[in-house]
């Protein structure tokens, strides 16, 4: 490159990461997250329907801990994917793109999100 | 004389055509999510139990067998819709790139018909 010194666009490297970008990446993964929870949502169906002995197989895998991590991640998949899903549909309509409310409702989404995830798991255990 | 850019006019391709359905679609199905999925996680809240009888007794039930029926549909659809994009987005070999895309076709069709079979094998067998 040559030496001008006028800054390069785009340049990830020299930005200070903003919540924004997080939340835009979040979505695309728990999207993909929940994508493989179907095939899991599937088996659950097939195993039920498959009748009482594979379905005690398919149970105590997902209450193993390995499954219960599962579980909860893909509770946090859905209320975020849900609440920045809300996000994206307000802004399909063309509001909400001020610096101020962009970065509102991204912390919102955050928020909400954990505190539903917690609040899933914490009440039902 | 043509407005085409020399390299299009090398590989003679147009514009795609297409498109607006998909953002369409994507949204139209993003509603009915917001209210399917929100529908199976508190029912998955409210559940008693995960035990066999508990389970397929909830499925078994009209309105919950076309709920689920209709939130695996369309999750499905969904998820195709989101997948495709993140394989046109990452994936750039073309050849990789439309294998990607025919796996994933066949793995969202699979699951969306393994689902509804199964909800409609345990609803139709009570």
């Amino acid at each position: 490159m040559s030496n001008s010194g006028r800054p390069l666009s785009p340049h990830l490297s020299v930005y200070r990461w903003p919540i924004t970008m997080t939340l835009s990446i979040l979505h695309r993964a728990t999207g993909v997250g929940m994508s493989v929870g179907l095939i899991i949502l599937a088996a659950w169906l097939v195993q039920a329907a498959a009748g009482p002995e594979q379905y005690q197989y398919f149970r105590a895998t997902m209450a193993s801990p390995f499954g219960k991590i599962l579980l909860v991640g893909w509770t946090f998949a859905f209320f975020l994917h849900f609440c920045n899903g809300i996000r994206h549909l307000v802004w399909d309509t063309g509001r909400g793109f001020e610096m101020r409310q962009v970065n509102a409702s991204a912390w919102t989404v955050v928020f909400l999100s954990v505190v539903f995830t917690a609040g899933f798991w914490v009440t039902k255990l | 004389m043509s407005l085409r850019t020399p390299l299009g006019q090398a590989l003679g391709l147009g514009t795609a055509k297409d498109g607006t359905e998909h953002f369409i679609a994507q949204r139209i199905t993003s509603i009915a999510l917001a209210l399917l999925g929100g529908w199976f996680v508190y029912a998955m809240y409210t559940m008693e139990s995960m035990a066999y009888l508990e389970v397929t007794r909830f499925i078994a039930a009209p309105l919950n067998s076309v709920l689920l029926s209709l939130l695996c549909l369309t999750a499905a659809y969904h998820s195709y819709l989101g997948v495709q994009v993140v394989i046109e987005d990452y994936v750039h070999a073309n050849g990789l790139k439309l294998l990607s895309l025919i796996a994933s076709r066949f793995a969202h069709v699979l699951v969306a018909i393994a689902s509804v079979y199964a909800v409609l094998r345990i609803g139709l067998a009570v």
